[in-house]
Parts: C-alpha cells; sequence; structure tokens
C-alpha cells in the first residue's frame, strides 16, 4: 500500500529563512531617496580678492535680504514670506511692462515664436550668518514656487500639459526654461550684523 | 438528515501555509529593490526643513554627502553645530579634500555631474552653511542639493514662528 517515488521536501521552513532575510534588509537599509532644492553655485572668480561686478541694471535685479532675526527686506521693504512669491512672480513676469521692473528682450523660442522674454533679471538672495537655515530654505522654496508657477501656467496653456510632468529632455521644456529662466544669485558672503 | 451530515470528524481544517514562503519573498526582494544599504551612521541631528518645490536625485552614485548639525552626543562634543564628512567630525578646511576624494571614486565622464548634497539641520544658522558653500566653490563642486523634506507650504510657514 505505500506509495513510491519521490518524497516531498518538507518547506515549511522556508518562510522562516524568508522572514530572516526580510527582517536583515528592513533593519541594514534606508528607504530615502535624496530629494530638495537643487542650485547651482556661481564659480570661484580666479582672484578672490576681486569679485566680479556684473554689470546688471537696477531695474533688473530683485534684492531678497533674509536678516538675523529671519525678517525679510524685499527691494527695501519690509515683507512678510506670504508675499514673497506673488512678488517674484511680478517682477520675473513683468505682465505690464513697467519701467522699473526688468526689461523685456523679444526673443525667438521653439513652438512660442518672437516672444518678449525678461532676460536678464535677476534674484538676489543674500542672507546673513545668523538667519537659519530653516527660513534660508523657505525662502528659496518660494523662489523656487514662483518660477514653476510661471512655467506651470505656460505650459498648461500652451501644451495642456503639467511643467512637472514635461520630461527632464523635452524640448518643451526647453523652450519653458527658455522663456523663464531661473536666474537666482545666491549673493557672495558679508558679514552685516554679525552672529548670534 | 444523515444525508447532510459530515462525513469527517469536524475538525477545521489547517491553513496551507504553503503560499508564506511566497509571500515574504515577495515582500522581501521590494525591500531589497527599493532601499539602499546605510552607508554612515550620523553623529549630528537633521531634521531637515520643509520645502514643496522638491527634485529627487536620480543617481545615487553621483551624489556626495554633507552633514551638518548638532552633535547627537552633546556631552562629548558641546551643541555647536558641527560638519560631518563619512564617517567623522570635520572642518570646513577638509572639504575639498572630501571633494577629490569623492571625485576620484566616480568614472571619468560623471565627475563633472557629481552632485554634493547637503543635509543640514533646520534649526542651525547660515553662517556654517556659507562657510560650506565658499569651500565647495573653492573645489568647484558647483551642483548643490539642499537637501529637505516634503511638506505643505502651510506647515513650512508655521514651522518658522
Amino acid at each position: 500500500m505505500a506509495k513510491r517515488g519521490l518524497p516531498e521536501v518538507n518547506a515549511a521552513s522556508m518562510a522562516d529563512i524568508a522572514f530572516q532575510l526580510l527582517i536583515f534588509f528592513i533593519v541594514s537599509t534606508t528607504l530615502d531617496t535624496d530629494k530638495g532644492i537643487t542650485r547651482t553655485l556661481p564659480r570661484m572668480p580666479e582672484n578672490e580678492t576681486q569679485i566680479e561686478q556684473e554689470d546688471v541694471r537696477e531695474r533688473n535685479i530683485f534684492v531678497v535680504l533674509v536678516n538675523r532675526e529671519n525678517k525679510l527686506l524685499v527691494q527695501n521693504q519690509i515683507m512678510d514670506i506670504r508675499n514673497l512669491r506673488e512678488a517674484a512672480k511680478n517682477f520675473i513676469e513683468n505682465p505690464n511692462n513697467r519701467s522699473d521692473l526688468p526689461e523685456k528682450v523679444p526673443t525667438e523660442v521653439n513652438y512660442f515664436g518672437v516672444v518678449p522674454i525678461t532676460k536678464y533679471h535677476v534674484i538676489s538672495l543674500q542672507n546673513d550668518r545668523g538667519t537659519t537655515y530653516d527660513t534660508y530654505i523657505a525662502v528659496q522654496n518660494e523662489l523656487t514656487a514662483a518660477y514653476n508657477e510661471l512655467r506651470n501656467t505656460l505650459s498648461e496653456r500652451r501644451f495642456n500639459i503639467k511643467y512637472e510632468d514635461l520630461k527632464e529632455e523635452d524640448p518643451r521644456k526647453e523652450a519653458i526654461d527658455q522663456i523663464y529662466p531661473l536666474r537666482i544669485s545666491e549673493a557672495e558672503p558679508r558679514d552685516i550684523g554679525g552672529t548670534r | 438528515m444523515a444525508k447532510f451530515r459530515k462525513k469527517g470528524k469536524g475538525d477545521v481544517p489547517a491553513i496551507s501555509t504553503a503560499s508564506m514562503p511566497d509571500i515574504v519573498f515577495m515582500l522581501l526582494f521590494f525591500f531589497m529593490v527599493s532601499t539602499t544599504v546605510r552607508e554612515t551612521s550620523l553623529k549630528v541631528k537633521i531634521a531637515a526643513p520643509y520645502a514643496t518645490e522638491i527634485k529627487k536625485l536620480e543617481k545615487k552614485s553621483l551624489v556626495s554627502f554633507i552633514y551638518i548639525g548638532r552633535p547627537v552626543n552633546a556631552k562629548m562634543y558641546g551643541t555647536a553645530p558641527r560638519i560631518q564628512l563619512n564617517d567623522a567630525f570635520a572642518t570646513t578646511a577638509q572639504i575639498r579634500e572630501f571633494v577629490s576624494s569623492e571625485r576620484e571614486k566616480m568614472s571619468e565622464a560623471d565627475r563633472n555631474k557629481m552632485f554634493i548634497s547637503l543635509k543640514a539641520d533646520g534649526d542651525i544658522d547660515m553662517g556654517i552653511i556659507t562657510d560650506v558653500k565658499q569651500e565647495l566653490r573653492r573645489a568647484s563642486a558647483l551642483k548643490i542639493n539642499y537637501s529637505t523634506r516634503s511638506g505643505t507650504q502651510r506647515a513650512i510657514f508655521e514651522n518658522l514662528k
């Protein structure tokens, strides 16, 4: 009556082995992906004493100062960080072509034809040594958001697609980046007010 | 009536655990693929600031980290913010050396794509970060990433107070 043939391998311990491996991997690895705000630092001038004086006209500069009390001074006016995004957007776009906001230069852009672009605008972000990193990042974030919102509006109007959904090498993304070029300058550090 | 009576002894049948290894293996593979091995143990406390406009860094091999924060072991190292490179505390002067050694690890083609990720605590002052940035400029490692956590705009503003 006994059955002939290969006896079955007992697989009951397989789960235990797999669990052991699983627990090892959970403990020894991290899930975090690196994300954050990316920036390109300006090149260090060859001669350190001679800091490059870029010829930028007054109307093209948007000065954001953050002091050690974490207060903002934007274009010589005290501003709440909540209003920074709108102010930056207005500056970058210059919708009414005002003479105290950056000049518009007609430029040929793929998909769009000739568009007036505020090509030479610069947002100059200056901070004190005593500014907290939290505030600095919040300001950086608001400025980036201003660019991203403008780009997104344009992208949705022209291509009917969200800006963030465009791939990195997409010519449409390049065209939009050309119209709203990210020009944030993290100024040379100056010791104003000292540390806390 | 007898027709419907069960044939067996009325025991609850055992649940088959044959598929358990499959399920666990599935989990295992998920974790193996989606995580990375922890390389350094942190000696500084880092609560990264929140941001909404974040970008993911694509290639892990191109990224080197600089950690800045207050030491975990305050009794031994004090509470002043410190820089950590690899596994040890460092000074700003050592950053240039660190950058060139990280660069050497990469292949020739990847070297100009190198990213430096600044993992800094939100509560520290900008002074030390400015020093690090200046040092990175001297080492011509110009692509940087301020490491942040994702959060809503409201949370960011509330965090500032």
